[in-house]
């Protein structure tokens, strides 16, 4: 059983684990500092006979600096945030060369189209398959999100990305997988009854294994 | 010759009380009635049915060690006939006519991740024994409109019991877990209705004397009707022809 | 009804000839409507646990049967095998419970209600009949979603959080009245808080007692007066989202449903407009509270009452701003995405500087252990976590990996049971005697304590670490996925002891019982208390003071140079003392 998150299977997880282990460092301090100071509060300032509490009503110069380095923390690591943020999920931060695979959620399947040989969505040869998603290693993919009926969400944790699906919208989330291997697709948002069955399996695959993949699927596909 | 006579006579009795015991008076088609059987017919190219990818559910996918499974959406038997038509009577029966009660549930199985049967056949309700003998999720969903629709999930080993309180021609069941699956239930007043088989043929016994409409449900072809008319106990023949769109 | 001791404070003149009904049943007493809310509450916490052992059970041995469970019927749990469409209706049950039908009404329905005239020294609240229907209709809405679990084809199954179009449509959910009943229930749920605010607001601003500046009322008041301001308009855009579901759910219109022209996110913005204000109603007035019952266990004044009263408003008003943080990933512009970081990790300093200036007040105090203070030092220790863990979900790209997994389950938890319900289990013994003229039994509240503290840490701690290996949150049965099925112990190790927790909930379900008839009469100020109401009878009687009060200093005047004892009630007249100028209450 892991105690930290989950291997690291993508682009993503240089910035969304390094800010993670950022905000333990920073949140464990507090931590520390809090539940300490309690404990030993409560052991050295416990009531005695013949002792009397310190009379005083607070003190300004305390409030203001625990009020700012609190502040200035949280500024900060929002700045850093933001900076990555915008490149996981911004409007403009799909690479332009992605590869793309649009992903069609339905109570309780993934049902998974992709662009065929010639490489782009919409043309004859693209081809749909249930619960099997086959990606090319090392090469940034572009998901194209759409949903059937309730809200699903796309999830996969060892690529640490996750996007709904939203009935009546066509939402893209891109990634890239860095390790080949076998992985699960998990559906994230409450949909129903068999939203605890609703998983696919991934393939992540050099270029040359996913190109032979690719011809025998189509193959299999027209016939 | 007194004491024979008695035993004979006695005998007798018990054989003609146990004839019309066995007989029960009063119940429509239990002995004789007439009979519709026929055969039906598929002209024009068989259409390929796509193969079903069960990679997902290894356990299903196992059971399929000679050929893997395909669609059921049009099965053309070898002899040229079309299996899965759900034949009835639509119309016809005395309006007094009222159905025997059922002699036990029909049973649907999930084997396989697959419905069998996959169209056929209940009387207003009678039970249906939903059975899954997979061991793994399915759902059953039960889009009628006549008939309130339900969505049931059976996780395990295990059968689910539900009825059916109008007729209804064809209530879709559906798996959602493994969209693949699908099954047509008709749901009807009487018993008279078959499906065609394996050899394209279909029979419907103990008919009350009448001028029949029988009517020929097919999931992709639609419905085809036609006349009959039964008296006693002979059997007549309406035969069905769907053609490859 | 209680030993009359030998104050300066007369027993009230009027003579009480009220009816059994009209004193206990019917009543406009906002002492008893405190107390009724109490017990109902009470029940419908042991009602949400119920729901919650259910779901630990499948969680921990999935698809085996349940102990007791034969006596669910069929469609929820054949041979006591939780089915997947019962284990979501048990999610969305537990939640909907715990929420508005357990900590919502402890907190506010109880404590505003009981507190505030007393609190602030006058007869009772501004509009007492309309604090009658306040508990009614919570009474009525309780009973109207105890009803869901019991209709044909069983109750809500989308979550608390409702989403739509899960929840709008029945072919998609499976559901069918259950679904319309949460709605109607929900709506009355949040009539009974919108009548209830309008109680809390007008008395607090209107009603004070001669000297109550509003610089000497209680933390406990300032609290319960932004939340009832919180809960007058973030309620009724609630009540808004609840009758849209419902039409669409009944008559017809579309409104969150896309396959006619609705829109999905809609009511998730409706609904977390909402609902991010709710969480503030569910922890502001358990912070005042504990604020109120750490100074007096520390025999010292609250450090830095000004800075606190201004974290609580600038908790409440930032609140407002912060809602998208529930929709990071939901497809909401990612722009939005940033600004709502942003005021997000903001909100956490307000909270911060609470947590210090707590800490504050223990620092060279005189401490005493009593069960209450117990309870409100772990509020601190336990919030604190919960709080912690929220930064981590604040930081968008961090927020990606753990939406929708355990870790917010952890975080929810830390601050709803490690936060507001310890502060109950703190204010609950605090103002029982108040309350009902008996202590509640100081020894067992303290087996309590440790033995909640211990198992409710076993419980939801671990779910940090399920959260960050990435297992989703309301599965029916994580094992189905091969990277969560080592962690199938840890839920096993939950689940066991979720069941002691459970358990040990009945020492406090048995002391508070026992304790009624037969707890150690309280005098008028068990705890040695500056506030208003230890100078009133144990129970307080009807009508509260015949002549209203007058108050001369700040509720936290412990350790006081000015007398030799460590504690100095509000209303004690000393020769130093003025009388305060014009009254703020209407003269008795």
């Amino acid at each position: 059983m892991r105690w930290w998150l989950p291997f690291k299977a993508s682009t993503f997880t240089g910035p969304i684990d390094g800010l993670f282990l950022a905000i333990l460092i920073i949140t464990g301090i507090a931590f520390v500092l809090v539940e300490v100071g309690l404990i030993w509060f409560v052991v050295k300032y416990r009531q005695r006979p013949g002792r009397k509490a310190f009379y005083t009503h607070g003190s300004t110069r305390a409030e203001v600096i625990w009020t700012a380095i609190p502040a200035v923390t949280m500024v900060a690591l929002g700045l850093i945030s933001n900076h990555y943020w915008v490149q996981m999920k911004g409007r403009n931060s799909i690479p332009p060369n992605a590869y793309p695979i649009a992903i069609h959620a339905k109570q309780f399947e993934w049902q998974i189209t992709y662009p065929g040989p010639d490489g782009k969505l919409g043309t004859p040869d693209d081809f749909t398959v249930r619960n099997q998603l086959h990606l090319p290693v090392g090469r940034p993919i572009v998901v194209l999100l759409s949903s059937e009926d309730v809200i699903h969400s796309f999830y996969v944790p060892q690529f640490r990305v996750r996007q709904d699906a939203v009935p009546g919208m066509d939402i893209k989330a891109w990634f890239e997988a860095t390790v080949p291997g076998t992985y699960e697709l998990g559906c994230s948002q409450l949909c129903g009854l068999g939203h605890y069955r609703m998983r696919a399996q991934v393939f992540v695959q050099t270029q040359e294994d996913y190109d032979v993949w690719m011809k025998q699927a189509a193959q299999e596909a027209s016939s | 010759m007194g004491k024979l006579g008695v035993v004979a006579a006695t005998g007798g009795a018990v054989l003609v009380l146990a004839l019309a015991g066995w007989m029960r008076p009063g119940v429509p088609a239990a002995q004789g009635g007439g009979t519709i059987s026929g055969k039906v017919k598929f002209t024009g190219a068989k259409p390929a049915m796509p193969k079903i990818d069960m990679s997902e559910e290894p356990k299903c996918k196992a059971k399929y060690t000679a050929a893997p499974p395909t669609e059921e959406t049009v099965v053309v038997n070898a002899n040229g006939t079309l299996a899965n038509v759900f034949v009835y009577v639509k119309s016809g029966l005395p309006a007094t006519y009222k159905a025997p009660a059922p002699a036990g549930p029909v049973t649907l199985d999930q084997d396989g991740c697959r419905y069998h049967p996959h169209v056929f056949g209940i009387l207003v309700g009678q039970p249906l024994a939903i059975k899954n003998s997979d061991g793994i999720l399915h759902n059953i969903k039960a889009k009628g409109t006549k008939n309130r629709p339900f969505n049931i999930s059976q996780p395990a080993v295990m059968t689910s019991d539900r009825t059916f309180t109008a007729p209804e021609v064809m209530v879709p069941l559906e798996c959602n877990v493994h969209g693949w699956m699908h099954a047509w239930l008709g749901v009807l007043p009487h018993p008279f209705f078959g499906v065609s088989g394996s050899d394209g043929s279909f029979t419907i016994k103990g008919l009350p004397p009448g001028t029949y409409t029988i009517e020929a449900w097919h999931e992709k072809y639609g419905t085809q009707s036609a006349t009959v008319t039964v008296a006693g106990s002979e059997t007549k023949t309406a035969d069905f022809s769907f053609a490859a769109k | 009804m209680t030993t009359v001791a030998a104050t300066s404070h007369p027993a009230p003149a009027h003579h009480d000839d009220r009816s059994f009904i009209r004193k206990y049943v019917f009543s406009t007493d906002h002492k008893i409507i405190g107390i009724q809310f109490l017990f109902v509450s009470l029940f419908f916490l042991l009602v949400g646990g119920l729901l919650a052992m259910q779901m630990r059970w499948q969680l921990g041995f999935p698809g085996k049967p349940m102990p007791g469970g034969g006596v669910l019927p069929e469609t929820m749990a054949p041979g006591g095998v939780i089915l997947p469409e019962y284990y979501i209706q048990l999610v969305t049950m537990h939640g909907t419970f715990m929420v508005f039908f357990a900590i919502m009404p402890l907190l506010v329905g109880v404590y505003a209600n009981f507190l505030i005239p007393l609190k602030i020294g006058t007869h009772d609240m501004a509009f007492p009949r309309i604090n009658m229907w306040s508990f009614w209709s919570f009474f009525a809405a309780g009973l109207v979603m105890l009803a869901s679990m019991f209709v044909p084809d069983g109750a809500a199954r989308a979550g608390w959080t409702m989403y739509a179009p899960l929840s709008a449509r029945h072919d998609y959910s499976g559901a069918s009245i259950g679904q319309e009943l949460w709605s109607v229930s929900i709506i009355l749920v949040g009539l009974s808080s919108i009548l209830g605010s309008l109680n809390y607001i007008t008395t607090i601003i209107n009603n004070r007692a001669p000297g109550m500046t509003w610089f000497r009322m209680p933390l406990s008041v300032w609290s319960l007066f932004i939340t009832a301001i919180l809960g007058l308009l973030a309620l009724p855009v609630l009540s808004g989202a609840a009758i849209m579901l419902l039409f669409d759910q009944i008559i017809g219109t579309h409104f969150f449903d896309p396959a006619a022209g609705g829109q999905a996110l809609l009511w998730q913005h409706l609904f977390w407009f909402f609902g991010h204000p709710e969480v503030y109603i569910l922890i502001l007035p358990a912070m005042g509270m504990v604020s109120d019952i750490i100074a007096n266990g520390s025999r010292k004044p609250i450090f830095g009452y000004h800075s606190m009263v201004f974290a609580i408003v600038a908790i409440a008003f930032l609140g407002w701003i912060v809602w998208g943080h529930h929709m990071f990933v939901s497809g909401m512009n990612p722009t939005l995405g940033s600004s709502f970081m942003v005021s997000t990790l903001v909100i956490a300093v307000p909270s911060a500087v609470k947590t210090f200036n707590w800490m504050g007040t223990m620092w060279r105090g005189n401490l005493r252990f009593t069960v209450p203070m117990l309870n409100a030092v772990a509020f601190v220790a336990m919030f604190v976590i919960g709080g912690l863990s929220g930064i981590f979900m604040a930081a968008t790209p961090v927020d990606m990996f753990i939406h929708d997994t355990y870790f917010i389950v952890a975080h929810l938890h830390y601050v709803l049971f490690g936060g507001s319900l310890f502060a109950l289990f703190a204010a609950i013994p605090y103002w029982y005697p108040k309350m009902f003229g008996r202590l509640m039994h100081e020894g067992w509240g303290k087996v309590h304590f440790w033995l909640t503290f211990v198992f409710y840490n076993c419980v939801f701690f671990p779910m940090h670490i399920l959260g960050m290996g990435g297992m989703m949150r309301r599965l029916y049965d994580p094992s189905q996925y091969t990277f969560l099925q080592p962690y199938q112990p840890m839920n096993v190790f939950i689940s066991i002891s979720a069941f002691l927790l459970f358990a040990t909930q009945i020492i406090f379900f048995v002391n508070f019982w026992w304790s009624l008839k037969k707890g150690k009469p309280a005098g008028l100020n068990p705890w040695q208390d500056n506030g208003l109401e230890w100078t009133l009878p144990s129970p307080a009687p009807h009508g509260n003071w015949d002549r209203v009060p007058t108050v001369y200093r700040g509720p936290y005047e412990f350790s006081s140079p000015q007398v030799p004892e460590d504690y100095l009630p509000q209303t004690r007249k000393l020769p130093t003392d003025r009388e305060p100028a014009a009254a703020t209450a209407a003269r008795h």
